[in-house]
Parts: C-alpha cells; sequence; structure tokens
C-alpha cells in the first residue's frame, strides 16, 4: 500500500461520497440511488453471522445497475408496507487500500427507523465494506457491502441500507 | 394437562369457518398453546443434519419458547435437550451454532458438565474440598440429566417432540405432507445461509397465511405481476391431518378464462405489461423438477413451513415470543450437487424471499395489521370461507379450506 497517495483531498472525497449517498436515502431520493454504483456493480446486504461464516446468503443481492434500479421500482409500486424513514448515522471510515483509481473503503453506520406512530427505534446496524472506483472523474461504488449486526430485522426490510 | 377454561372455550356456532379473535390476543391462550401444543405430541423442525455435520457440532434453537439445543454425538447420533442447567437453570449452551471437540457442554454457573446427550458427567467438588462441602452420598448424576427431547431424523432433517405419544413423523404429517417433504429432500442439501425476521404480531396469523393462496395473488404485487404466481395457475391445495398442509404451482400454466375474470375484477395487482424489469436476470430460473412445479409452500403445524418457489428452497421455522410477537427464521439451502450456475440463480433468487423479499416481505406487514387491529374484538370473528366451508383441499388456489383445516386442527388439541 502506498500510503503516500491516501491524501486528505482523497479522504474529504470519499466521505462526501458516503455522506451523499445516506442523504440521498434519507431524503427518499431513491431513484437517484442507482447513480452512487458503477454499471457493473455489486450491492449485498448481508448478516454478520452469514458473512463470518464464509455463507452466501443476502437479503439484498443486486449484481447490476438494472436490479438496483429494479428495487426501487419494486418498492414504489408493488411492495406493501408502512410509511417509514430512514435516518443514517455513519463513522469511522477507514481507507484501507488503494490501487490507483480503485480504493477499499469501510465505515460504521447505523440506521434508524421510523414510522407513523413516530417512535424511532434503532432499525439495522453495521459496517460497510466497500470498493470505490473513480468513473469518467466521479468515484462510484463498485462494490457496497452492508455487513449489518442486527440480525433481527424487524417486521421487514424494503429500503436499502 | 390443565383443562381449558370455560372462558376461552370457542363459539358453537363458529366451527372452522369463524375464529374469535381472542386467541391471538390472549395470554391466557398463549400458555394454554405452549402446553398443549408446543409441549404436547407435535413434531417440531429443530435443524437440518447439515447444520450440525461432525460429531460435537451444536445449534441453538427453540421448541415453542422453550430453548432446546440439538446436538450431534461422538456416536454420530442426534441427540436434544432443553438448554435449562439441571442444578440451578443456567442456559448451559450459550452459543448460536458450533461444536464441542470434547464432546462435553459445561454450565459457567457452577460448571456442571453434560455429554451430547445431556447426560450429567460431572459435579465440580462432588466430595467436597479438603473433607468439606460436597454433595450427599446418595446424590446420583444418572438422576440430574438434562430434560431431554425426543428425536427424529427424517429426510436430513432433526424433528423434536416434548410428547409421549407424538405418532410416527410420516404418520404424523400425512401422506402428501411426507410426499412433498421427501421431494424437496431428495438428495443432500447445502446450507447457504440464516435470516432472522421479528414480526410483531400472533404466531397463528402467520400460520394462517402459510396456509393462504387466495392472498398470493393479492397481498404480493411484485409476484402476481411478472406471472410467477397467480390463483388462475394450475395448481392444488391440500390438507392432512387437518392442520397440515401442502400449496403447489406450475408458473406458465394460466388458463386465458381465469385471466379474463381478473381483469373484470379490475384488481389492483393486475397490472400486466406496465412493469418491466431491467434485469430479468432476477426470474431466469432452471426448471429442476421434472413435474414442472415451481411453487411449494409446505405447512406443518406448528411451527415449519418448506418452501420452494422457483428455485428457492427454505425452512421457515415459527418461534413464538409471546401472545402477540413470534420470530421467523429463514434457513436457506441448495443442493449438494448444485452447479455453481444453479447456487449462483439460488443466491440472487433470494431476493424474492426473506425478510426483504420481493415477494414475502408483506407476510409480516399482514400479520402486524391484523395484530394492530383486533386488541379490543376479542369476541368477534373473523370470516373463512372462501370455497366453501369444509377443512378440505382442492384441485386449485383459489380456497381458505387449509386455513379452516388449522382451526379445525386447532379446536382439537387445544381441546377448546
Amino acid at each position: 500500500m502506498a500510503a503516500s497517495n491516501i491524501t486528505l483531498e482523497l479522504k474529504s472525497e470519499v466521505e462526501d461520497l458516503l455522506n451523499a449517498y445516506a442523504q440521498c436515502i434519507d431524503d427518499d431520493k431513491l431513484e437517484n440511488w442507482p447513480d452512487f454504483f458503477t454499471d457493473s456493480c455489486l450491492y449485498r446486504i448481508i448478516p454478520r453471522e452469514n458473512h463470518e461464516v464464509g455463507l452466501p446468503t443476502a437479503v439484498m443481492w443486486c449484481d447490476s445497475r438494472g436490479m438496483l434500479e429494479d428495487r426501487v421500482t419494486a418498492l414504489r409500486h408493488a411492495n406493501v408496507y408502512q410509511v417509514q424513514w430512514y435516518r443514517h448515522l455513519l463513522s469511522n471510515p477507514v481507507i484501507t487500500s488503494e490501487d490507483g483509481n480503485t480504493f477499499n473503503v469501510q465505515s460504521n453506520y447505523a440506521v434508524f427507523k421510523t414510522c407513523n406512530d413516530g417512535e424511532s427505534t434503532v432499525y439495522n446496524v453495521g459496517r460497510y465494506v466497500d470498493v470505490i472506483v473513480r468513473d469518467n472523474g466521479v468515484l462510484k461504488f463498485k462494490e457496497r457491502s452492508a455487513i449489518f449486526d442486527t440480525h433481527k430485522i424487524t417486521t421487514l426490510m424494503v429500503i436499502p441500507i | 394437562m390443565s383443562t381449558t377454561p370455560e372462558h376461552l372455550k370457542w363459539p358453537k356456532e363458529a366451527g372452522c369457518t369463524a375464529v374469535p379473535y381472542s386467541v391471538f390476543n390472549s395470554e391466557e391462550v398463549y400458555e394454554l398453546e405452549q402446553e398443549k401444543i408446543y409441549n404436547g405430541d407435535t413434531w417440531h423442525f429443530l435443524a437440518a443434519t447439515a447444520e450440525i455435520p461432525d460429531k460435537g457440532s451444536f445449534k441453538s434453537t427453540y421448541i415453542g419458547d422453550t430453548p432446546v439445543v440439538v446436538t450431534r454425538g461422538h456416536d454420530d447420533e442426534v441427540y436434544a435437550w432443553v438448554n435449562r442447567c439441571a442444578h440451578r437453570g443456567a442456559e448451559v449452551c450459550r452459543e448460536r451454532h458450533g461444536k464441542s471437540e470434547d464432546g462435553v457442554f459445561a454450565c459457567v454457573y457452577h460448571q456442571w458438565a453434560y455429554d451430547a446427550k445431556g447426560d450429567l458427567r460431572g459435579v465440580p467438588f462432588q466430595r467436597g474440598l479438603a473433607g468439606k462441602g460436597g454433595m450427599p452420598k446418595d446424590f446420583d448424576k444418572k438422576q440430574h440429566s438434562l430434560r431431554k427431547v425426543r428425536v427424529v431424523v427424517f429426510q436430513d432433517t432433526v424433528f423434536g417432540t416434548f410428547g409421549d405419544n407424538t405418532p410416527d413423523i410420516e404418520e404424523y404429517m400425512g401422506e402428501d405432507v411426507a410426499y412433498h417433504f421427501k421431494r424437496l429432500m431428495h438428495k443432500p442439501i447445502e446450507i447457504l445461509g440464516t435470516t432472522r425476521q421479528y414480526i410483531a404480531g400472533n404466531w397463528k396469523f402467520y400460520s394462517e397465511n402459510t396456509k393462504d393462496p387466495y392472498h398470493a395473488s393479492l397481498l404480493h404485487l411484485f409476484h402476481a405481476t411478472f406471472g410467477l404466481y397467480r390463483s388462475s395457475q394450475k395448481g392444488a391445495s391440500i390438507v392432512n391431518n387437518d392442520y397440515h398442509s401442502v400449496l403447489w404451482a406450475s408458473s406458465g400454466t394460466e388458463s386465458a378464462d381465469a385471466l379474463d375474470d381478473m381483469k373484470k375484477d379490475k384488481l389492483r395487482t393486475l397490472q400486466t405489461g406496465e412493469y418491466e424489469l431491467k434485469d430479468p436476470s432476477l426470474l431466469k430460473g432452471q426448471q429442476e423438477f421434472d413435474d414442472g412445479i415451481t411453487l411449494v409452500i409446505l405447512s406443518l403445524f406448528p411451527s415449519l413451513v418448506l418452501q420452494q418457489i422457483q428455485n428457492t428452497l427454505a425452512f421457515r421455522q415459527i418461534l413464538p415470543k409471546g401472545k402477540d410477537e413470534f420470530e421467523l427464521v429463514w434457513t436457506y439451502f441448495g443442493y449438494k450437487d448444485d452447479t455453481e450456475e444453479l447456487r449462483n440463480i439460488r443466491l440472487k433468487q433470494f431476493n424474492l424471499i426473506g425478510p426483504a423479499g420481493l415477494i414475502s416481505m408483506e407476510d409480516g406487514e399482514s400479520t402486524e395489521l391484523c395484530q394492530n387491529a383486533i386488541v379490543r374484538d376479542g369476541k368477534y370473528t373473523n370470516v373463512i370461507q372462501m370455497d366453501g366451508k369444509e377443512a378440505t383441499g382442492n384441485d386449485h388456489l383459489v380456497t381458505e379450506g387449509l386455513i379452516r383445516g388449522l382451526w379445525k386442527g386447532y379446536q382439537k388439541i387445544m381441546q377448546l
């Protein structure tokens, strides 16, 4: 790892990406959510209990931008669920390695969920493990895995993490 | 067993076509269920044998709300016991799953040690220390085993029961349920993972849901719109021994007449042509069974659902946590001889099922919708009359006959 290549500017740029991603979901601008990914991508939400023993089952598994768009279409037009909002809190972003235009990044997240009854609950806590690339000058996720500790999913999961 | 209090008795006129909402929201009923159903003559899914592959392997789970550990002993036999130390009641096994290399399960509190069978092997300071203390001379370790659960291994699946008179597992299932169980478990499986969903509703609302082909094409819009399943498809609904059931369907077998009827009803679920997948690879499955069946929902009362939806295979274990909460544990699997391509199809199609399943997430929601609405209306009943009033299946999927079977069997076992 050429540590000198991880500049303050790069760190700031990566953090901007992580923050903008969370903001997009929390602001319910989900139609823009696929734009954070490269066309060929992998997005997974996977329980830590599976990940740690090498079992591949995820609760969401999208391996193309099209599948991300389909998730959004389904939650807008097909799936039935209570009105709900997410609030992501992000912390501890670390660029674990970089190779030219590819960056491996880890960060922690906590998602609070609020429904119509007004109660906010800690809905899903975990870490993101990301492969970020520079795509036409813009940082995008080539891979994003949300590996969650909160393996007890209350009611259902419809909005991406 | 205690007798059922008069005020909990089923309304005589209700039969199996109307259920008083009180059964979904009563602590008394819940306690009776744990005694008569979960601790009674019923079989419960504990694990696939693939989850405890080695000598010393174990898995923690539940029968109803009783914590149970299933183990593989050094004699390669499968055992299960209640996870409660015979000494002072502490949890013996504190891990979800793992392997005990020496085959010993020791309680951390006072280190009473048990073997995989649940037999007590060691009691620290049994003979005292330097002549002081110790257990009485007549203390007999054989009298202090863990509370044992009778197990049976059927088609690479471990079932447990507390009942002394629980029938043989195949007899318990009934002919059709056993047939479909064998069909899905016809060769060695590979466990692919677990997810857990916690739902704020009574467990029986979910049982009804798994016996309800009526809702499938109406609540689950994703399913219906892409022709994965509609009530008009070729299929059947089967009742065995009242409270067990199988629903099966074949996709791509829709009749034009039935489709016309659905258009006349202007169903919100019928958006044919409006909605296309950007990435249809999600639905590109393989026909892996010669019989053409692409959907099986096998419901084994009271706590197991075994399912095939397209190329997804899973156990769903229903674990009641109180009168208005239950956990749904999904254990996903494929077959050991799956090609890499088929394995990847399964992993991708898991998007359809589970807590975030494009065609299953609403089941948690519908359970809560019911629970929220009935809290003050215990004396009122629901209406279960689609396709008649009998507790029987039919050669189609436009029926609530399987739900009537559930309640017929429930009344018998609960002596309501």
